[in-house]
C-alpha cells in the first residue's frame, strides 16, 4: 500500500466532492494499492489539520452545519508552505484577472516539490508558461483535467489516450450554463432573459452570469487546450469571443427550420482560438442538449473522436480530480 | 460556368469523339461523361450525359458545333452555384438597410442570396433572419460569409454561421 498525503485547499462544491469521493472510493483505491490520507483541509477562513488523517465525514458535516471546515486559523498558503505532504488539491475560486490565490498556492506547492491537481482554470489561463516551468523546477506532477469540461475527459484524451496522433482541431461545447439556456430557449420558444432566470433559479447559472454567458469561461478552457494540446503559450486575451446574450428565440426557430440548432461553440487549432454561437446540424454529434458538454478532437490518424459528458457538478468534477490523482500515483 | 448536357449519339463508331471535340476545342474542361451504351432512345440513339466547365460566352459555339456534327441535344442545364449555405443574422436588420446587405453579396458575382426569412418580434427589438446563400464553390461561399461578417460588424449585426461540418464527421 502506498500512502499519499493530501491537502484540499478550497472546500466548496468541488473540494467537498473530492472529500466525498475519497471516502466513497476508499476500498476501490486500496485495491489499486493507494491510500490517500488527507492531512489538511482549508476554506477561506479556517482549516482542519491532522497528520494522521483528517476525518473527512466530520469535516463535511461541519462545513454543512457551521460553514467552516475547522477551528485552525492556518491559511491554505500556510498549509502548503509548512505542512509536509505530497499533493495539493487546489479547488479555490477561479480568478482570471490575477490568477488569484490559486496561482500563489500552485507556485508555492511547486516550490516545495509538491504535486498539484486542480479544477481551477484561472492560473492556467493566465500563467501557463510560468506554472509549467515552476512545476518542472520543483520536479512536481501537475494535472488539471477538471479545468476543461468537468467530468468529460478532453486533455488526458488528447495527450495520453490518443498519443501518436497529431491533433489538428478541437471543437465543442465547453459551458453547460450556455448550453442549458440555449436548449431551453429553443424548447420553450422563450427569451434569453427568461431562460437565464430559470437557469439561475435551478442553480445552473450564477447570480452574475457574465463569465459564462459572455463566453469568457469557454475562452479560458480553450486557452488551456491551446497551451496543453497545441503547445501554444496563449492567454485569454488571444481568444476572439462572442457570447449568447443576443440570441433570440426567433433565431433559434429560423435555424431549426433550416435543420440547425444554435450552440456556443469553442474552437481551437494552430491558427485560431475562437468562441462564438454557431449553427450545428441537428443530427451532428456536437448537437447535444441540456447542460451537457461535448468535444470533438480531430486527429490525423483516427479522424474525429467525440466525447460528451457533464461539464460541471460537485462529484462529477471531483471524478476528474480523482482520476488525475490516481494516474500520478498508480504503479 | 458549369454545364450539364444530355446529348444523343447515333450508334456508329466515332460519334463520342465528335461530341467531345468541340468542348476541348473551345477550351472547356470536361468533368464527366456518362455513356449509356446499353440504353436506346425511342429514336434508336444512345443517350450520353456530359458535364463540363466553359466560359459562358462559348456555350453557344459549342451547341452549334455539336449540331453541325449531327449530334442531337436533348437538354442543357446551366449550373452556376454548387454550394449552398445558410446563416442567421440577429440585430436591427431592416433598419440597417437589408437591401444593401443583400446587394453586397449579390454584387460579388460568385455568390448570391437566394432566400431570406425575416422574423420581427416587436418594434425596436432585435429581429432575426435566416439567409440562404448559393455560391460557385466552397471557397466562394466562405468568402461570401466573411464579407457578410464584415458588413455585419459595421451594422452591429450578429452573424451565426455553420460549423465546419467536415471537422465533426466523415
Ligand atoms: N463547480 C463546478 O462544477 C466546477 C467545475 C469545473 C471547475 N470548477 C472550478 O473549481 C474551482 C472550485 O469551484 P467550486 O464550485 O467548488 O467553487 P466554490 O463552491 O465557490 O468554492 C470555493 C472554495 O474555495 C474557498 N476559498 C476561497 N478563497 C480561499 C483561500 N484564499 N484559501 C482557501 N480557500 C479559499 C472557499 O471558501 P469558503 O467556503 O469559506 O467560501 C470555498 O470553500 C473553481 O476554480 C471553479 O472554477 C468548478
Amino acid at each position: 500500500m502506498k500512502t499519499i498525503s493530501v491537502s484540499i485547499i478550497g472546500f466548496g462544491a468541488v473540494g467537498q466532492g473530492v472529500a466525498k469521493v475519497l471516502v466513497d472510493k476508499k476500498e476501490y483505491l486500496e485495491n489499486l494499492g493507494l491510500d490517500f490520507k488527507v492531512v489538511a483541509v482549508a476554506d477561506s477562513r479556517t482549516a482542519a489539520i491532522d497528520e494522521n488523517g483528517v476525518d473527512l465525514n466530520a469535516v463535511l458535516s461541519r462545513k454543512q452545519d457551521e460553514g467552516v471546515v475547522g477551528s485552525e486559523k492556518l491559511t491554505g498558503l500556510e498549509i502548503i508552505e509548512t505542512i509536509d505532504h505530497d499533493v495539493v488539491v487546489e479547488t479555490t475560486p477561479t480568478n482570471i484577472v490575477t490568477g488569484g490565490v490559486g496561482l500563489q498556492n500552485m507556485l508555492a506547492a511547486f516550490k516545495h516539490g509538491r504535486d498539484v491537481v486542480t479544477s481551477n482554470k484561472g492560473p492556467l489561463a493566465m500563467k501557463y508558461g510560468e506554472l509549467m516551468e515552476a512545476a518542472s523546477e520543483g520536479g512536481s506532477n501537475f494535472k488539471y483535467e477538471a479545468t476543461v469540461g468537468g467530468a468529460m475527459p478532453v486533455l488526458n484524451l488528447a495527450k495520453d489516450v490518443l498519443a501518436g496522433n497529431s491533433i489538428t482541431n478541437v471543437e465543442g461545447i465547453f459551458n453547460g450554463t450556455c448550453n442549458y439556456i440555449l436548449t431551453r430557449m429553443m424548447e420553450e420558444h422563450a427569451s434569453y432573459e427568461q431562460m437565464l432566470a430559470e437557469a439561475q433559479e435551478l442553480g445552473y447559472a450564477e447570480t452574475d452570469p457574465t463569465y459564462d454567458v459572455e463566453g469568457i469561461d469557454t475562452a479560458c478552457k480553450l486557452v488551456i487546450l491551446a497551451n496543453c494540446v497545441f503547445g501554444m503559450n496563449a492567454t485569454h486575451e488571444d481568444v476572439t469571443v462572442s457570447g449568447i446574450t443576443r440570441i433570440t428565440p426567433e433565431a433559434l426557430l429560423l435555424a431549426q427550420n433550416e435543420g440547425y440548432v444554435i450552440k456556443l461553440i469553442g474552437e481551437v487549432n494552430d491558427s485560431r482560438i475562437n468562441v462564438a454561437p454557431k449553427l450545428v446540424p441537428i443530427d451532428h454529434p456536437l448537437a447535444v442538449g441540456g447542460s451537457l458538454n461535448v468535444a470533438s478532437v480531430q486527429t490525423d490518424l483516427s479522424g474525429p473522436i467525440t466525447v460528451t459528458g457533464r461539464g460541471a457538478g460537485s462529484v462529477e468534477t471531483a471524478s476528474a480530480i480523482l482520476s488525475d490523482m490516481i494516474s500520478i500515483y498508480r504503479d | 460556368m458549369r454545364v450539364s448536357m444530355d446529348i444523343e449519339l447515333k450508334d456508329i463508331p466515332g460519334q463520342l469523339l465528335l461530341a467531345l471535340r468541340p468542348v476541348s476545342e473551345l477550351k472547356g474542361n470536361l468533368i464527366s461523361v456518362v455513356h449509356h451504351h446499353e440504353k436506346r432512345t425511342p429514336r434508336g440513339t444512345i443517350p450520353v450525359q456530359l458535364v463540363f466547365e466553359i466560359k459562358p460566352d462559348k456555350l453557344n459555339d459549342i451547341v452549334s458545333r455539336l449540331e453541325e456534327n449531327g449530334i442531337g441535344i436533348a437538354r442543357i442545364d446551366e449550373k452556376r452555384f454548387f454550394e449552398h449555405g445558410a446563416v442567421i443574422l440577429i440585430g436591427h436588420i431592416v433598419h440597417t438597410d437589408i437591401q444593401d446587405t443583400i446587394d453586397t453579396i449579390d454584387k460579388t458575382g460568385y455568390a448570391e442570396v437566394v432566400d431570406l426569412n425575416l422574423s420581427m418580434p416587436k418594434i425596436n427589438m432585435a429581429s432575426s433572419a435566416s439567409l440562404k446563400i448559393d455560391a460557385v464553390s466552397k471557397e466562394h461561399l466562405d468568402s461570401a460569409i466573411t464579407l457578410l461578417k464584415e458588413i455585419a460588424r459595421e451594422k452591429d449585426l450578429l452573424v451565426i454561421e455553420p460549423i465546419k461540418i467536415e471537422l465533426g464527421v466523415n
